[in-house]
């Protein structure tokens, strides 16, 4: 009895080390496959995002076309010396920060409040079609979207004007005027993107358990406490990882809409750091000065987003990474 | 929620004082696109005059008529119509791939290739660093600039690999390979099929990007043969505009109104918008649907 189990034991153990070897050639060949799928994306990632990484230092040396980037003579921290000793250095802050501020006070909670009160729409017909129309504006590009602000804002022929001469009021050059362009800037993004950010909490909301609402029901909760004591809550992660996002991008405003609400006139507030880069560097080709201005930017980002980031931590809180 | 229960009296005010305040929010996002539609539809002078508020007045198609009549606008349409094409199908082709490897866990040197991935959401060259390679690259004024330069968005790609990690089931996959599969046969005859959604909001997100896009152009194309349709709006809509407000701030208010040529200008204006933004307002309300369920919770956490 005890004899003939082991030549099978032998025979079995080379069976097993040749079912390893293949199996490991299997899995070498799986993931070589792997990679191969990975390759084009890799490639992508080297050229355009992390080539221009290399092209940051022009931004301590003085970037001649004829040398090229490698070429061109250091100059060390002058043209940061110089942007931070310039008139523009304090209106560029100031206008950037008072932008951005401005959307993220008044762009994180609205989408909240709509989320909120759009998942108590009780008519499911309808709260489908109230979604279908809130995120229509996001799909409208920015030149679209700029294009109708001067549309509806036109002095002359505009909705808004139209309806101050009605009154009996002086038309108003919203355009031109460098008090409004923040309200414009700000409260069209919020028409364009306050339904399509209240996605995102939508979807957190729908993950609440139903079983604490039907608790609550029994408790004799009515919905406004179930909306504060449990939904409302709900929110807090979801919420906490945007905020940190929204920090960390305090600083880069996108020169994409500010670009093209921008003129003579309104200037005086229009003009944010994203824009005097472009203007700056592909307008009057001053290289090597709007890359530092880019960087020093970039660099604030990336400071400012950590650190929330770990103060986030500390507190206990959701952290991005 | 399907709890059957009598309603209080507070709860029925507070259903009404939920769906006012949503109509009100729906009826203000409304009325800009039906006054755009309207008005493209009108008389331009009744436009001018403010006689359109809500409907059409002195219905006419003359503008639609200009628009299609328009070399310029009907160029950076073709223009557009293949760019999105093109790039859109790079787009999938580069995040696809690269979000399915990603997917998988037991994947050597995953962490550090996300790492990487991650990492330039929150850092990069920046604008003029980016413009010098692509001169460096001889990309400037070449179709190619539009296509390539936006091949991947890190964003997207972190979506589609939670996807493919909480989304398509893994032991259909474990089956196949045991049957002998490659991982590639895998991923083009398994795991693609049962993605059909996030193929569809992917392309969606990367399309509309695509379409609406006009700051590369901006910067890489000069050559007005290879403009999209959005820099050509932009010279309608934003340019002529601008300088006819700039003009009227300066005075020259009613010069300017009976000036023909702002009477044909102020005609186009509407329909173009509605021309150029009808092709992406028709499709997303095919995969809303989507939008709410895991494909958005991509979670951004990498």
């Amino acid at each position: 009895m005890n004899a003939q189990p082991i030549p099978a034991r032998t025979n079995k153990d080379l069976d097993y080390r040749q079912m390893r070897r293949s199996r490991r050639r299997a899995r070498f060949l799986r993931n070589y496959q792997y990679y191969l799928l990975l390759l084009p994306a890799l490639i992508w990632y080297a050229v355009f995002a992390y080539a221009p990484m290399y092209g940051i230092q022009i931004a301590f040396k003085n970037f001649n076309g004829a040398k090229g980037i490698w070429g061109s003579k250091w100059v060390g921290l002058r043209h940061f010396e110089a942007f931070f000793n310039s008139y523009f250095f304090p209106v560029l802050l100031e206008n950037t920060l008072a932008l951005s501020l401005y959307s993220l006070v008044v762009g994180m909670p609205i989408p909240i409040i709509v989320a909120l009160l759009l998942n108590e729409v009780r008519n499911q017909r309808y709260k489908r079609f109230i979604q279908t129309v809130t995120y229509a504006p996001h799909f409208i590009s920015t030149v679209v979207l700029v294009g109708m602000i001067l549309i509806v804002l036109s002095p002359s022929t505009g909705l808004v004007n139209m309806a101050r001469r009605a009154l009996g009021m002086e038309s108003y050059y919203y355009m031109t005027d460098p008090a409004a362009f923040r309200h414009i800037y700000v409260w069209s993004g919020i028409w364009q993107n306050v339904g399509w950010s209240s996605i995102i909490y939508l979807a957190a909301l729908s993950a609440v358990n139903a079983e604490l609402h039907e608790a609550a029901v029994i408790d004799g909760a009515t919905r406004l406490q179930r909306l504060w004591y449990l939904n409302i809550p709900t929110l807090k992660p979801t919420f906490t990882i945007l905020l940190i996002l929204s920090v960390g991008s305090l600083m880069s405003v996108g020169h994409e809409k500010v670009l093209l609400m921008q003129n003579d006139l309104n200037r005086t507030t229009a003009n944010i750091i994203s824009t005097y880069v472009y203007e700056r560097g592909l307008i009057r080709g001053d290289f090597s000065f709007s890359a530092a201005v880019s960087l020093f930017n970039n660099v604030i980002n990336f400071v400012l987003l950590v650190s929330v980031n770990f103060i986030s931590r500390r507190l206990g809180e959701t952290s991005l990474f | 929620m399907a709890i059957k229960i009598k309603q209080s009296r507070t709860d029925r005010i507070f259903d009404a004082v939920v769906l006012v305040l949503m109509t009100l929010l729906m009826l203000v996002v409304l009325y800009p696109l039906i006054y755009i539609v309207s008005a493209s539809v009108s008389d331009p002078d009744m436009v001018n005059q403010g006689k359109i508020w809500l409907y059409p007045v002195g219905f006419t198609l003359e503008g639609y008529y200009r628009v299609f009549q328009d070399a310029e606008i009907l160029l950076g349409y073709r223009n557009t119509i293949f760019y999105t094409v093109v790039g859109t199908l790079l787009n999938l082709a580069l995040t696809l791939t690269a979000a399915f490897s990603l997917s998988k866990k037991d994947l050597a040197g995953r962490n550090v290739i996300m790492f990487f991935i991650a990492f330039t959401m929150y850092f990069s060259g920046g604008m003029i660093p980016s413009y010098l390679l692509m001169k460096n690259l001889g990309l400037i004024n070449s179709w190619l600039v539009l296509i390539v330069s936006s091949g991947i968005s890190t964003y997207n790609l972190i979506i589609s690999r939670t996807f493919f990690q909480n989304g398509v089931p893994q032991d259909i996959e474990e089956a196949a390979f045991i049957d002998g599969c490659s991982p590639v046969r895998a991923f083009v005859s398994i795991v693609l099929p049962l993605s059909k959604a996030l193929i569809g909001v992917m392309a969606l997100y990367y399309g509309v990007s695509h379409w609406n896009s006009y700051f590369s152009a901006l910067i890489y194309v000069t050559d007005r043969s290879k403009i999209p349709l959005q820099l050509v709006l932009r010279e309608i809509l934003i340019e002529q505009q601008m300088k006819a407000t700039m003009m009227q701030a300066g005075g020259f208010v009613d010069e300017l109104l009976l000036d023909a040529q702002v009477r044909l200008a102020s005609l186009v204006r509407f329909s173009v918008i509605i021309v150029s933004s009808l092709p992406v307002l028709i499709v997303y309300p095919f995969l809303q649907k989507y939008f709410n369920q895991g494909v958005m919770i991509g979670s951004i956490k990498g």
